[in-house]
């Protein structure tokens, strides 16, 4: 299994805006504990797929040279029910960005129609934590996540 | 329009109840932002944020929140703040309340001229 938890992007503004979907199937081995009789998506999962979205953005607006971390919730409310067969879209909005950390507000839609809301901070851990040392390689930016975001930036990244 | 001392106040709750999960009655002048409302590193990048749109103003880095003043050894040693290191943070935040503080200016202690109030001053002499 593979830590992404979004499909594809559908539109993506540089410095501005993403919107990624993710389509929820009974194929996902978690579904079936979450629950066996009620399967549903977990919350979560969804801030993980906002933080997957928003993340991108942020990391794409310094050309993926930072390490994006998700610092801080700063705000989750999923009012829906997400279920097999469903399909969720992620909307996430840079808010700001400074050579430290980056903001940004989500909107979670459930098929198509508002189901919650997900705002996130973003720490580049590079700049933010002074005295700790991380690897010198992009360990968050390896290639898969600039994939994803590749065919609409018309660049092949990674 | 000047802004009043209370309208800012009022403006700075609002914001510390989005970006630390407080109720409105605990955001006090007095209140602390890291022992009475609980805020960790991150909360500080946020409120500055968070001030910036509210206010429509520029906080550049280190300006309302000092920093590189713990991490100098000019202006730490034992554990407490040189007398150069305090002159040092009271040139840098005149919007803070140091009556407290340079009694006993233990590095420890430096977290609790971080009040509601402090930011409240520092907001003041940026909108009017």
């Amino acid at each position: 299994m593979r830590w992404i938890w979004i499909d594809k992007f559908l539109e993506f503004q540089p410095g501005k805006r993403a919107v990624a979907i993710k389509n929820v199937t009974l194929a996902e081995e978690h579904l079936h504990d979450h629950w066996e009789a009620f399967p549903i998506m977990p919350t979560s999962l969804m801030i993980e797929g906002m933080a997957q979205t928003a993340g991108i953005l942020v990391g794409q607006a310094r050309n993926f040279q930072e390490k994006v971390i998700l610092a801080k919730i700063a705000r989750a409310e999923v009012d829906e029910l997400v279920c097999p067969g469903d399909q969720l879209t992620y909307v996430a909005e840079l808010e700001t960005i400074t050579p430290e950390a980056a903001a940004t507000k989500g909107t979670v839609l459930r098929n198509g129609t508002p189901a919650g809301r997900i705002d996130l901070m973003f720490s580049h851990v590079d700049r933010n934590l002074a005295g700790t040392e991380f690897p010198k390689e992009n360990f968050v930016f390896t290639g898969q996540f600039e994939r994803l975001v590749a065919p609409l930036l018309g660049a092949a990244h990674g | 329009m000047p802004m009043t001392e209370a309208e800012v106040f009022d403006k700075v709750r609002e914001t510390l109840v989005e970006a630390l999960g407080v109720d409105d009655d605990e955001v006090k002048p007095e209140a602390t932002l890291t022992g009475d409302l609980g805020a960790e590193s991150i909360d500080f990048l946020d409120i500055v944020f968070r001030l910036e749109k509210t206010f429509n103003i520029k906080i550049p880095r280190g300006e309302l929140f000092p920093d590189n003043i713990l991490n100098n050894p000019e202006f730490v040693q034992n554990g407490r703040l040189t007398p150069t290191g305090l002159a040092q943070l009271k040139e840098r935040m005149p919007h803070a309340d140091f009556t407290d503080f340079e009694k006993d200016p233990d590095v420890n202690k430096m977290a609790e001229l971080f009040k509601v109030q402090t930011i409240v001053n520092y907001v003041m002499t940026k909108v009017n």
